[in-house]
């Protein structure tokens, strides 16, 4: 009966695919809904070929690890994938001729900026938050996933969303709001899939076996139920046709402003501070095996951190058309988010009481020490930032470029790369990973290329807002815009080498996580079977 | 390592454990509990000094009165008052006699480059080098006239556009609808030979011959132009578009249609006259 369902609706959406296809307006959502005819045409042929067959259950006392295993390697696909976007991005503002006449309107810079944003954010960020907190919450519920294969349903389909929304912006396919680019029929997808992750999470959160909810669980959970919240409300928009990738907003002027930022920034605080602090608390005590610092500080900045943070998105829209007294609000409550924040470092750093000496001989464990050093910069820098005064210098410059990039390289990608390898030994039962000299080797790479972006970036951003603002006695503007882009063409070299040396050191990882699953010995098996029903 | 493991048992862990990780049971960091207090209430003290609080009708404005728009607005006013009196000078004064004002003519020319900064670079450059379509400003090949007159009345009016009655205006003729192609081509020819070497020198006296008939009415029988009807001047190699044959021929079939903004609706009486000031001051005014 379940497969007939499954056989219908597959059918059901193969068809209305491919009428869609016919009728489409614009080629993003014809390639869309080819894709999306072959993706469903494929399965239902694999569902009719498998009628009758006899479906093995999965074991129900062990972890759900399959899909973890596919995070990993999504991960990590994806992280190539966009830090390679990223460092070409880069060079073309420094070479703008690298944006090929040829390839106009497909891969010129407007178009590849929300694919390097979208890769790095959604689909390498995602695809890390996803797996790691599909396996953080079975370890620390005692409890096997939820749901059977929704698990395999939500990482199947967030992939799909990624197709789309990547295709989708070299296509032209966009909404034109940062980091919620993706048009109207992919949003509905992503909330299906989004939804289905928050039931798989509950789920297992419910049947656990523990008596108590780890901290990093309620960071995990805060996250997707926040992003959910975020996600629904600024894509609300109207479509122009069924048959069409665009859609109108139904937020308009300021108001729409207002919606974009609460959500780019808490996009920023829950997907990329809360769910990766969630990451932060299970990963950092098991590489260091130390317990955690102190649990009265992951319960007072957690709660402080996600009441907060969601009043700070006005920070991004000082001296707009925005009221005086919404942008006072968001500096201010950005202000009192520094502590809290900041308890997170705490806790992860002082977690390392009694074995600071791993620093020496755990380059994964530095790893993870200098994501919490470079989360500790970029929240301090964040609320500085958002200070009126400061923000009218830094504001619109590439200052905030590199105020980003310290965060998402230093915290968000070093903080991953950890979780990796740990996850990766762990995963396929080896012993170890295959070479800790070139995690070092990784390490450094990575480093050094956040240096470079990120000092960089302050460099040229500082220099072009006093350009911007430098007038003469008179009181008349010095420089013209094209002064300040000239200006700024050596520190933007500067900022693409980094961004090579990160792009070589996640190869690096890349290569070392796939020997340690080729070539490391294996694990003995455990004799006893942690979960059991 | 002794000593730390002294001092976990000192505070002792909350007795909970997942997947063995513990959880010691230190209280807050003074410090850190302290900064948070400060922010929170630093926090209170702003948003009582500036516009916080959404209210049922309004914000509260903040004891301070501080409001981001005043402070722009007395920004601006503050620069106007400064400059009211130059600003008038400039204003009364004959555009041809400000050179031999120094003070005058210094003001000019720093607000004109700032006015240039600002509404010119975007076309001319930022050496008003100019680029293909938009003219070089530094030389001497004036399309609509080089003396100071001639630069403000095209910067205050502007070029081919219908907003500014007074605005430049000529138009060439399309010639792909008039000529055949063989006739274009001798045309590019003569045109080409007014200023250097013609690819085929056999076709330049047909070309002579429909230049004269066709083109001479602007360009002038030798081809120098004639700047009351912004018509260029082909025997400068000084090229608008570019004087290969390929482009010659594209313009000679297709004609060119540049267009400029009237700034007059954009910009001061001031800052026109300071920017024509500072554009004549070039290299190329007349």
């Amino acid at each position: 009966m379940a497969q007939m369902i499954k056989l219908i609706a597959l059918g059901l959406i193969t068809l209305c695919a491919m009428i869609a296809a016919n009728h489409a307006r614009d080629i993003a959502y014809q390639l869309h809904a080819i894709l999306i005819m072959l993706i469903a045409g494929g399965m239902f042929l694999w569902q009719v070929r498998r009628t009758g067959e006899d479906v093995t259950p999965a074991p129900m006392n062990e972890y759900h690890d399959g899909v973890i295993r596919a995070g990993v390697i999504a991960t990590a696909f994806w992280g190539i994938a966009g830090f390679l976007v990223g460092v070409v991005i880069a060079f073309q503002l420094a070479f703008p001729v690298l944006n090929f006449d040829w390839a106009q309107g497909y891969t010129n810079f407007g178009r590849l900026r929300p694919l390097h944003t979208s890769a790095v954010i959604f689909a390498f960020g995602g695809n890390a938050l996803i797996a790691s907190s599909f396996f953080i919450v079975q370890r620390t519920c005692a409890a096997r996933l939820w749901g059977g294969n929704l698990a395999w349903f939500v990482f199947w389909g967030y992939q799909l969303f990624i197709v789309l929304a990547a295709t989708g912006y070299l296509l032209g396919g966009t909404q034109s709001k940062e980091y919620a680019e993706p048009e109207w029929y992919i949003d509905i997808w992503l909330t299906i899939v989004w939804v289905a992750y928050l039931a798989v999470f509950v789920g297992t959160l419910i049947k656990r076996r523990e008596p108590h909810i780890y901290v990093a669980n309620w960071f995990l959970l805060s996250f997707i139920v926040t992003v959910a919240m975020l996600h629904l409300l600024n894509n609300l928009s109207i479509p122009v046709s069924i048959y069409g990738s665009k859609s109108v907003q139904v937020f308009s002027g300021v108001q729409d402003a207002m919606v974009q930022w609460w959500y780019g920034h808490n996009a920023v605080g829950f997907f990329l501070t809360a769910g990766f602090l969630g990451m932060m608390y299970y990963f950092i005590p098991k590489q260091a095996e130390r317990p955690v610092f102190s649990y009265k500080l992951s319960i007072i900045h957690f709660w402080a951190l996600i009441f907060l943070y969601i009043w700070a998105g006005p920070h991004h829209l000082h001296y707009t058309a925005l009221p005086d007294w919404a942008s006072t609000l968001g500096m201010v409550f950005s202000i009192i988010l520094w502590m809290p924040s900041w308890g997170g470092m705490i806790n992860g750093l002082m977690t390392l009481q009694g074995a600071w000496d791993k620093l020496r001989t755990d380059p994964v464990i530095r790893m993870m020490v200098t994501s919490l050093a470079f989360y500790g910069m970029s929240t301090f820098e964040g609320p500085m930032m958002s200070i009126r005064a400061v923000n009218s210098l830094s504001h619109y410059t590439d200052w905030t470029i590199g105020h980003v990039h310290s965060g998402a390289l230093g915290w968000n990608g070093l903080i991953t790369f950890g979780a990796l390898y740990y996850l990766t030994p762990v995963l396929w039962k080896r012993e170890r990973l295959y070479s800790l000299s070139l995690v070092s080797w990784h390490f450094w790479f990575a480093t050094i290329g956040i240096v470079l972006y990120a000092s960089s970036m302050w460099v040229t951003g500082i220099m072009e807002g006093l350009m911007w603002r430098e007038v003469d006695a008179n009181g008349f503007l010095v420089n013209s815009f094209a002064d300040t882009v000239s200006a700024k063409f050596p520190m933007y070299v500067v900022r693409g080498l980094g961004g090579v040396l990160f792009l070589a050191g996640a190869c690096v990882m890349c290569y070392n996580l796939w020997m340690t699953v080729k070539a490391s010995p294996a694990k003995a098996p455990l004799s006893t079977a942690v979960p059991a029903e | 390592m002794s000593k730390q493991t002294e001092q976990d048992n000192d505070v002792g862990t909350t007795g909970h454990e997942w997947d063995g990780i513990e959880e010691l049971n230190n209280p807050l960091p003074r410090w850190w509990l302290w900064c948070f207090y400060l922010t929170i209430i630093w926090g209170i003290g702003y948003t009582i000094a500036y516009p916080a609080w959404p209210m049922i009708n309004k914000a509260t404005a903040g004891v301070l009165g501080y409001s981001t728009r005043a402070e722009v607005a007395e920004e601006i006013a503050a620069v106007a008052t400064a400059n009211g009196p130059i600003n008038a000078r400039l204003e009364a004064a004959e555009l041809t006699d400000v050179r031999a004002d120094a003070d005058l003519m210094q003001y000019a020319t720093s607000a004109g480059g700032a006015v240039y900064r600002t509404w010119c670079t975007q076309c001319h450059g930022s050496g008003a080098a100019g680029a293909v379509g938009f003219p070089n400003l530094l030389d001497d090949d004036w399309l609509w006239g080089g003396d100071i007159e001639n630069i403000y009345l095209t910067i205050a009016h502007g070029i081919r556009n219908e907003e500014d009655l007074d605005s430049r205006y000529s138009e060439m003729p399309a010639y792909g609808e008039i000529f055949e192609d063989g006739e274009i081509a001798s045309v590019v020819q003569y045109v080409k030979s007014l200023s250097g070497t013609p690819d085929d020198a056999t076709l330049v006296p047909a070309g002579q011959e429909l230049f004269l008939d066709n083109c001479a009415a602007c360009h002038g029988e030798n081809g120098m132009g004639d700047q009351d009807l912004g018509a260029p001047n082909l025997t400068d190699a000084i090229w608008l578009y570019g004087g290969d044959t390929d482009t010659l021929t594209e313009t000679i079939t297709y004609s060119r249609y540049g267009v400029m903004p009237p700034w007059q609706s954009r910009l001061s009486e001031a800052e026109i006259r300071a920017v024509s000031l500072y554009v004549h001051s070039r290299g190329g005014g007349q």
